[in-house]
């Protein structure tokens, strides 16, 4: 039986990119179905009735949810191409732990930048740029987050990447000078062909953000 | 099994569930472990020095190697150790057990612990946010004897913080979150977790436990404004 996928999904979520991401490093192909926010459809609201939420990858009419839990369900339904967790459980509990600081920490400190005004969203930019700088000291010389292959904690960042020059805007600040590693390895993993494909444009994100800081009442 | 030469300890604290997890799972295993209990009023340098990160109790340390977050440190647990499976073998399985593993974590408990520092209608609302969530736990419990299915696993390990925590802890803050006659399924699982010899071995005694947790509540109420 042919594979059936579908993602449930909003093009500048950081989350979504994950999973497009995984999905396109194994080759499957995909049915996307973008998803409005404001006006969850029917379908949303069946397959994820626990958080509401997108992304949701629905397999063979089964629905996962969660990003992180979805690139471990594609690494472990399609486990030949382009393995994206190491095999070694020390490696593995290692790029689990990053995955889990990047959506506690990274994504709580991104939400003050986008999503709050005044003394909180100037909070957020410290706490966002320490957090990229423990990042960057995770990451070292190394080309990426895994050593030399793309993989698990490489796809759970790199969407934010797509969010740099928003956050940048609405900060007022420049994150290359303050992390000169993890810039280099964000425009490496641009390169990528799955990434390339599936990360917005900057400056659509850019645009993109002053709308949702109205529809949430800020501007 | 266990290596001879594997070296295992655990940093962790007695009346902590995260820490409890971890003893859990490697009682399970059969893998032998130091405990070595810490102090977070006071954190140790060696503390400091092997979670720099979030600073926080547990971490098992496994061949000098330190690993810290009960979740991952479980799965750490189960790829490293392989009998006596925590986590299901089938992907689809996995990511369910996943999936609720950490709504326990960061729906549940998140929502849970609020309810200890609010007073009067606001508590109310906080209990109710809470029994909307045990709910969805009440529902996957339907025909069912662990939250894992027919065997004790990895979510049940995981919401041991609802069946003896929370639950211990309603009944002294006095405010019953998770009464019976609305969730006669959790009800009936933690008492099939109690026939289960690691877990009776592997949680905190209950009066040791409850003194604690009373200790600890007074503290909260001192500090509240
Ligand atoms: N932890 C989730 C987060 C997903 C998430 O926050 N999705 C947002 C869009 S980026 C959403 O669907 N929000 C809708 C809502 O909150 O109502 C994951 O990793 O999948
Ligand atoms: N997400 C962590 C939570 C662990 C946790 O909350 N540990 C507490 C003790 S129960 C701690 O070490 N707290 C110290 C602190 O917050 O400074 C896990 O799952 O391991």
């Amino acid at each position: 039986m042919a594979d059936e996928v579908i993602l449930l999904d909003f093009w500048p979520s950081m989350f979504g990119m994950r999973t497009r991401i995984a999905l396109e490093e194994k080759n499957i192909k995909f049915d996307y179905r973008e998803q409005d926010l404001f006006n969850k459809s029917s379908i949303l609201l069946e397959m994820n009735p626990v958080h509401k939420k997108i992304p949701v990858l629905i397999h063979n009419g089964k629905p996962v949810c969660e990003s992180l839990i979805q690139i471990e369900y594609i690494d472990e339904t399609w486990p030949t191409k382009n393995p994206l967790l190491p095999s070694d459980p020390y490696q593995r509990a290692q790029a689990r732990f990053w995955g889990d600081f990047i959506d506690k920490k990274v994504y709580s400190a991104t939400r003050l930048i986008w999503g709050a005004k005044g003394e909180e969203q100037e909070e957020g930019k410290k706490e966002f740029i320490e957090l990229l700088k423990t990042l960057e000291s995770e990451l070292g010389d190394k080309i990426y987050f895994g050593g030399e292959t793309f993989g698990y904690v490489d796809i759970a960042l790199i969407g934010f990447y797509s969010w740099f020059e928003a956050y940048e805007k609405l900060g007022n600040f420049s994150i290359e000078p303050e992390c000169p590693k993890l810039s280099a390895w964000a425009k490496r993993c641009a390169q990528r062909e799955s990434v390339a494909k599936f990360l917005p444009a900057s400056d659509k994100v850019t645009k993109f953000v002053p709308e949702l800081r109205k529809k949430i009442g800020l501007e | 099994m266990a290596e001879r030469s594997d070296e295992v300890k655990l940093l962790g604290m007695w009346a902590s569930p995260f820490s409890r997890r971890i003893e859990i799972a490697l009682t399970l295993k059969g893998v032998p472990y130091d405990f070595s209990e810490q102090d977070i009023t006071n954190k140790s340098p060696l503390l400091l020095q092997l979670n720099p990160v979030h600073k926080m109790i547990p971490v098992l340390v496994h061949n000098g190697k330190p690993i810290s977050e009960s979740l991952v440190i479980l799965e750490y647990i189960d790829d490293t150790w392989q009998n006596n499976p925590i986590l299901p073998q089938d992907p689809y399985e996995r990511a369910m057990a996943r999936f609720w593993a950490k709504f326990v974590d960061e729906q549940i408990c998140v929502t849970a612990m609020k309810v200890v520092g609010k007073i009067g209608e606001e508590r109310e609302a906080v209990v109710e946010a809470t029994r909307d969530l045990l709910m969805f736990l009440e529902k996957e419990l339907v025909q069912k004897d662990f939250l894992g299915g027919e065997s004790f696993g990895f979510v049940d390990i995981v919401a041991t913080l609802v069946a003896f925590w929370l639950m211990r802890t309603e009944e002294i803050v006095g405010v019953k979150v998770v009464p019976v006659e609305k969730f006669p399924k959790i009800h009936r699982w933690v008492k099939n977790l109690m026939e289960i010899n690691v877990i009776k071995k592997c949680i905190p005694p209950e009066d040791e436990h409850l003194s604690y947790i009373r200790a600890r509540m007074e503290k909260l109420k001192f500090k509240a404004p």
